[in-house]
């Protein structure tokens, strides 16, 4: 596959994977609103990836368009990072997952809507006003829930701290092809760390918490090691498209 | 004028009649998706519309509204191309489709989006009454692009179209 395509496709599954961790929210969430927003930001990101899966196919130039990448890869094919994978948790986990994640797909997008390559640039440039507003929307949450109660704070606590280990490997720039880094197609990324991380810090010391220093999670989502729940996330995602080759609504 | 812009203004004409499915008062020349028509010397229509958001689910709907509508209208070789690029604002949205909003039920976008920790809206009115007391409920509503506010004098709920830009 060309540099250009699996680098979208990285991009690509980040948002699909955490988009399906999403609607799995639907119809559990705390209350109604929460299940509405929480469906509102998978949606976002379902659609943020799959422009960026169609790039990749079109990239790659086999034939395959989003329905392929998305319904016929293995796990050892896709290239999301570790993050996205994790099961919902509770509230709080998911909470945490969706103030270090938007943060970091904020950066990523404003930096890369100045992309050298036209569709790369166009897509992020159209995220990131929706990133905006999912990064609000753990901000909020993440000040309530950790300047709450004694049990939401806890858990808010525990949820940053799980939440921490895993949070590396977004910034890890090894696996970006050097040519797409020179070009000034990809951004890198590990040159965005700090200002995530200062980004964090100030919400959650308004939200009375604390970013811990931990020791990282094992990544190579890049490389399609995947966390073991990856597959039974896939499972359910593919189920229906590979019972029923071709079916649409 | 020639055959061919003439030709140009009565497909953009058509195209523009076209509803959001989501907001049906709304024609998407109102809410600022279609970006362009060109008609070419052979009679063939490319039309660009933009989506609100990378998610919208109505994009494939309207693409086919539009196609119809211009097959409709007698042009038999339409392509609809979806551009990214550059990205809709809800500033493109014109002042007859705030008004057409604001008739519906819905407040118009208005007001600036709220920046740092501390998170303050300011601006929305109720579209039934007109109170400037209002209070947001949920900063996401019944689709992509509304929230769910609420009356703090009529103590109706109304969706509120978010400010994008």
């Amino acid at each position: 596959m060309p540099a250009l395509a699996r680098y979208a496709l990285a991009l690509g599954d980040d948002a699909l994977v955490l988009s399906h961790r999403f609607g799995e929210w639907v119809s559990r969430a705390p209350q109604l609103e929460e299940d509405v927003a929480l469906a509102n930001i998978g949606l976002d990101l379902l659609g943020q990836g799959r422009s960026l899966l169609t790039y990749a196919g079109e990239v790659e130039g086999q034939g395959r368009d989003e329905d392929a990448l998305a319904y016929l890869r293995e796990e050892r094919d896709y290239l999301s990072c570790h993050l996205v994978e994790l099961e919902n948790g509770d509230f709080a986990f998911t909470i945490a997952r969706m103030l270090v994640f938007s943060t970091y797909q904020h950066a990523l997008y404003s930096a890369l809507s100045s992309s050298t390559d036209p569709m790369l640039a166009a897509v992020a440039a159209k995220a990131v006003k929706e990133v905006d507003y999912h990064r609000d929307h753990a901000t909020e949450w993440t000040l309530r829930l950790g300047d709450g109660t004694d049990e939401s704070h806890h858990r808010m606590q525990a949820a940053v701290d799980e939440v921490r280990k895993y949070a590396d490997e977004l910034f890890d720039t090894a696996w970006i092809p050097v040519e797409l880094l020179e070009s000034g197609a990809a951004v890198d990324v590990s040159a965005l760390h700090d200002g995530c991380r200062r980004s964090w810090e100030s919400v959650l010391e308004c939200a009375t918490l604390s970013l811990p220093e931990v020791v990282p999670a094992v990544g190579g989502g890049r490389r399609g090691v995947h966390d073991v729940r990856m597959g039974y996330l896939l499972a359910e995602m593919q189920h229906l498209h590979r019972s029923h080759p071709g079916a649409s609504w | 004028m020639n055959a061919t812009t003439t030709r140009s203004a009565r497909a953009r004409e058509v195209a523009a009649t076209v509803l959001d499915p989501e907001v049906p008062v709304l024609t998407i020349d109102d809410l600022g998706i279609l970006r362009d028509v060109r008609v070419d010397d052979d009679g063939a229509v490319e039309v660009d519309l933009t989506p609100t958001y990378s998610g919208c689910p109505a994009v494939e709907a309207i693409e086919t509204d539009v196609e119809a509508a211009l097959v409709a209208a007698g042009f038999t070789d339409v392509r609809v191309r979806r551009v990214l690029a550059p990205a809709w604002t809800t500033d493109w949205i014109s002042d007859d489709g705030r008004r057409k909003l604001l008739e519906y039920g819905i407040a118009p976008p208005s007001g600036t989006r709220p920046v740092g920790p501390v998170l303050v809206q300011l601006g929305v009115r109720c579209p039934q009454c007109g109170s400037p007391r209002t209070s947001e409920l949920s900063r996401f509503g019944s689709t992509a692009c509304k929230a769910l506010w609420r009356c703090d004098d009529c103590r109706e709920p109304f969706d509120h179209f978010k400010v994008l830009r």
